[in-house]
């Protein structure tokens, strides 16, 4: 069987001050995963090796980690791509790191929460006169940016989140836009409100990374242009016609 | 417990390890650098737009002081800064072209005109205008 | 050891939890609401369903029908005043998760757009393209944080009910973070803790579908309901167990062996059209596809591969755009795990263990025999599943038991009394257990994988697609033998801060005993029925009334009773597939709009 060396960086709070790397040489497969790396080690050689995952398809989100630098899901990168080794992983970039590979999410929540990410309307259609007619094509409108989950890739490679920690971020801004161009949705003014703020959409500088980084193509570095240029679009408008509702 | 307990360890209140970001964070992958590369060119480009400015200026002040202009504009050293210049530019505008179409989503009725069409609309009223301009002083010579 | 206090306490975030969450900040915006969560919630298996979720909406369709289909393809094991309820409230339920954001298919002129799903006789299965259960999650989970009342607990791991007197007055739970173990008290709670599936060795489900929620119920007195019935789904990757979405065959697709043949046809399914036949063929109903299989792989036409036996799914003749348009995840999947395009090749796969009809003990309302404790989703047995879910019925059911156990906890919560304090007590011995059996267990000498490898190879030879009684027997005495050598297990990490391999001891406890009770139920259980196939009983037992199991937890084996199966109109039949039911011999009777749909008893 092939093997391949596997640093993995370890931190162990109540033990250690700073973080380190153990090297594990671990058997693999041609078919095997990253995540099939390190559920090997936890499994067959150190049990106190902390991380999470889930799914084990892609979807689920829990799983990403550094893989030689880049934020990857473990799941979905083979070990075969990142040969010859040795193949070093590490949390998530950006995020404070709670034990090994396990990072602290919660702030992502706190912002999610904040962009209002849920259907705004004036007033409610009843049940009872059936569904909001939304044609395939307006689906299409916002249907990328729904497509989001939550896997913290896109802050793990965006270096404005690294360096200012109150930057709400490429995932939170590409969920508000998945509201705003929903035609169900009238909350527009509402997250613009959020997101106009000195940590909101003008903290990117249009690194770009995000996007590459996403696996689901996702491209939050596009909703967040598209939300600067929708906001210039509001400003000037506010500005020459005072009359016309923003 | 075999190693010592870490000495800033309380009961249930673990210290979250926040790596600290180095200086050089933008080395740390060619896309960053190139980020950093663009960015740079903004100053350049302030400083292409400085040139426009002085020169119409200079226009102003009469013959003498143009011709000044003209001579130090010749000099090679400038002239070759200002190649230099002119690739950052190009550098400049291109990126900046490139990312149009993940900004601008266009709709002709129900038609989302496709990122190619936004990409290509944008290179070919760069070209226009440019054409415009070079025309513009071909006809004052 | 912390103490919080709310009214009702959710165990569990996935689309059962949250929807039930929201339902009781409807129904008494008054109560707090806690949604205490293993992991965080959108990571919740619930992400992963890809198909969809089925609900009366096309008006050529009909309630009845929708009932008929779901009790025969359950093989008459399902309530059927439970059955009638589900299809009844389904569209609605399905409407308001429309309303508040689900991104649903839509047919051009705008409308919520259906598919044909296995086992439904017409198309009445609303999708998000192939990430059904994706868009639902989320589409829950961000509309639960508009609701001020609801408070999260996100990996907060539980591992007891706090039951005093006969009735549930909250739980323990472990907060991974730091350790910290904390009692949640509560009037009301709703078990939502998903399914077990990780009882067997090649399954769908994630690594976190352990059944917690049926082994803390079942300790604390709860019946586990029809257990015997697990679900295997037919076409599953081999080594990853990823699923292959039924729509994938809803869309057109063949299930061919070796031979290129459509073997379907052999196994009494109806007989091969190119396009696809409901209920019928490839749209036959999942326990009887999977059986197939095996008729299969007897006959030596399965092909051999390095992970074991396959048939092929093949779906090159839709063409790349309606692969791309209605099952683009399917492609990824393929494309990522497996290496092969399904545009061009075919796709090998093979049954793998996909979803548990049984579950703790409910009513209607998600009651469950403990007073104020609720249950629903996967984790709960109503019963609408009976002996074989039918494909789209899981994800609807979460949203209206998830609604409706949501709504009677909120009212038993303004009623019930607050938790007497001496409950805590129990917490405090929780914590002292924690800490002496798992985090100061040192010098064990069972690794926790090689027992849980044991366990998952243990099922799926003595209770997988066949059964007979000497196997089961074995079954049932190997899993005792390894309960007992967990006593044994080798601890390493004695760390308070998100120690995982405690999680894994819990949950591999859990495991044991859903195990356990899946063994013993089968080995009751005297007849061959949907998904339980006995070869020492291969025919349905026509003789009685049909039966539920129920498991009791005892400090030996399970004690199983049996409880009559609710039947309103339709009494058992044969199950008919492969035959185009003409309109005088359906035993629904014609197809009535929805609205007057005849759901008069
Ligand atoms: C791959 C796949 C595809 C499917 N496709 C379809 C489909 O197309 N249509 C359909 O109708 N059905 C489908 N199903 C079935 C359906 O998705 C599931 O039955 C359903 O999603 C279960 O939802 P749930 O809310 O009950 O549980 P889950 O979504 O599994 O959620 C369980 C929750 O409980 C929590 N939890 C568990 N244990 C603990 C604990 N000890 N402490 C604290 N919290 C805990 C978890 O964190 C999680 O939040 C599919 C299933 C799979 C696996
Ligand atoms: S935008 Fe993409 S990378 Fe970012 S969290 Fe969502 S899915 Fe992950």
């Amino acid at each position: 069987m092939k093997s391949v060396a596997v640093e993995v960086l370890r931190y162990r709070p109540e033990t250690e001050a700073e973080p380190s790397f153990d090297v594990f040489d671990v058997p693999y497969e041609d078919n095997w995963m990253i995540l099939d790396a390190i559920n090997h080690i936890k499994d067959q050689v150190d049990g106190t090796l902390s991380y999470r995952w889930a799914c084990r398809m892609g979807v689920c989100g829990s799983c990403g980690m550094m893989v030689n630098g880049k934020p990857v899901l473990t799941c979905a990168t083979y070990v075969e791509d990142v040969l010859p080794g040795p193949v070093r992983v590490e949390p998530l970039r950006g995020f404070p790191v709670v034990r090994d590979l396990v990072t602290d999410i919660q702030d992502f929540m706190v912002k999610l929460q904040r962009v209002k990410p849920w259907i705004i309307r004036e007033e409610e259609k009843p049940l009872a006169e059936g569904e909001y007619l939304q044609t395939p094509e307006e689906l299409e409108d916002y249907k990328q940016y729904s497509m989001c989950i939550n896997c913290m890739l896109c802050y793990a490679a965006c270096p404005i989140y690294e360096l200012d920690p109150e930057f709400i971020g490429p995932a939170a801004i590409a969920l508000a836009q998945r509201y705003n161009l929903d035609s169900r949705d009238q909350g527009r003014e509402e997250r613009m409100d959020v997101l106009s703020q000195h940590d909101g959409m003008w903290g990117c500088t249009f690194v770009g990374d995000c996007s590459v980084v996403c696996p689901k193509k996702v491209d939050p570095a596009g909703a967040i242009q598209r939300y600067k240029l929708d906001a210039t679009v509001d400003w000037f408008q506010s500005v020459l016609m005072p009359w016309r509702k923003r | 417990m075999a190693k010592a307990l870490n000495a800033g360890y309380k009961r249930h209140y673990p210290k979250w390890h926040r790596e600290r970001v180095p200086i050089f964070w933008w080395l740390r992958s060619a896309s960053y650098v190139k980020f950093m590369f663009r960015e740079l060119t903004s100053l350049f480009v302030a400083y292409a737009a400085g040139l426009l400015l002085v020169q119409a200026w200079v226009l102003g002040q009469g013959a003498a002081a143009h011709a000044r202009l003209l001579n130090w504009l010749s000099h090679p050293a400038v002239v070759t800064w200002h190649v230099i210049l002119l690739a950052t530019l190009l550098f400049h505008t291109v990126t900046w072209l490139n990312l149009t179409p993940q900004a601008l989503v266009l709709r002709l009725g129900r038609w989302r005109v496709p990122k190619t069409v936004v990409w290509a609309g944008h290179y070919a009223a760069w070209l226009v205008l440019s054409l415009v301009i070079v025309c513009l002083f071909v006809g004052v010579a | 050891m912390r103490t919080v206090n709310h009214d009702v306490l959710l165990i569990g975030g996935g689309g059962a939890g949250l929807r039930a969450a929201i339902a009781v900040a409807e129904a008494n915006p008054e109560l707090s609401v806690a949604v205490a969560s293993k992991v965080y919630p959108m990571r919740s298996h619930t992400v992963s369903a890809e198909g969809g979720a089925a609900a009366v909406i096309r008006p050529e369709d009909s309630l009845d029908a929708h009932a008929y289909d779901t009790i025969s393809g359950g093989d008459w094991l399902c309530d059927q005043d439970a059955v009638e309820l589900f299809v009844r409230e389904a569209t609605e339920e399905m409407l308001r998760l429309e309303h508040w954001g689900c991104p649903w298919s839509r047919k051009p002129d705008g409308t919520v757009a259906t598919r044909p799903f296995g086992g439904m006789k017409t198309e009445r299965t609303w999708f998000a393209a192939d990430k059904t259960g994706f868009h639902m999650l989320h589409a829950l989970f961000q509309t639960t944080l508009k609701y001020p009342p609801i408070s999260r607990y996100d990996e907060w791991f539980v591992t007891k009910l706090l039951v005093e007197d006969g009735r549930c007055e909250g739980a323990v739970a472990v907060e991974l973070a730091t350790g910290e173990v904390h009692a949640i008290l509560a009037r009301s709670v709703i078990m939502c803790a998903g399914g077990g599936g990780k009882i067997y060795p090649f399954t769908t489900n994630a690594n976190i579908k352990t059944g917690d929620g049926m082994a803390l119920a079942y300790r604390a007195g709860a019946p586990l309901k029809d257990m015997e019935f697990v679900q295997y789904h037919p076409t599953g990757l081999p080594f990853t167990g990823i699923l292959i979405t039924e729509a994938a065959r809803a869309e057109g697709g063949w299930l061919v062996n070796k031979e290129g043949y459509r073997y379907l046809q052999d196994y009494n399914l109806g007989t091969p059209e190119p396009r696809p036949v409901l209920r019928s063929m490839e749209l036959g109903p999942r326990d009887r596809l999977s059986q197939a299989f095996v008729g299969e792989l007897k006959k030596g036409r399965t092909a051999e591969t390095r992970h074991g036996h396959v048939v092929h799914l093949d779906v090159r003749h839709l063409g790349q755009r309606t692969i791309d348009e209605k099952i683009p995840f399917v492609r990824e999947l393929c494309m990522k795990y497996e290496k092969i395009d399904p545009v061009k090749e075919m796709i090998p796969v093979r049954p793998v263990v996909h979803y548990m009809m049984g579950g703790i003990h409910t009513d209607l309302d998600g009651a469950t025999p403990i007073a104020g404790l609720f249950a629903a989703g996967e984790v709960a047995c109503v019963s609408i599943n009976g002996a074989n879910r039918l494909g789209s019925n899981s994800l609807t059911e979460l949203l209206v038991f998830g609604a409706r156990a949501g709504a009677a906890a909120a009212r038993h919560a303004a009623d019930a009394p607050a938790p007497s304090q001496s409950v805590l007590a129990q917490g405090l011995e929780e914590e002292a257990r924690l800490q002496e059996r798992f985090l100061d267990n040192r010098g064990g000498r069972e690794r926790m994988a090689n027992l849980r490898k044991e366990l998952q190879d243990t099922m799926e030879t003595s209770a997988g697609l066949y059964r007979d009684e000497p196997t089961l027997k074995a079954g049932t005495e190997k899993v005792q033998e390894l309960k007992e050598r967990f006593h044994d297990v080798a601890l390493e990490d004695p760390s308070l801060t998100f120690n995982t391999e405690l999680q894994t001891a819990l949950e591999l406890e859990n495991l044991l005993d859903v195990a356990e009770s899946v063994l013993h139920s089968a080995l009751a259980r005297r007849e061959s029925r949907g998904a339980h196939q006995r070869t020492d009983f291969p025919e349905r037992d026509d003789r009685e009334q049909p039966a539920h199991s129920l498991a009791y937890a005892t400090t030996g084996a399970p004690r199983i009773d049996y409880l009559p199966v609710t039947i309103t109109r339709w009494p058992p039949a044969e199950r008919v597939y492969g035959e185009p039911l003409s309109p005088t011999s359906d035993p629904v009777g014609g197809s009535a709009p929805p609205e007057d749909g005849g759901n008069q008893e």
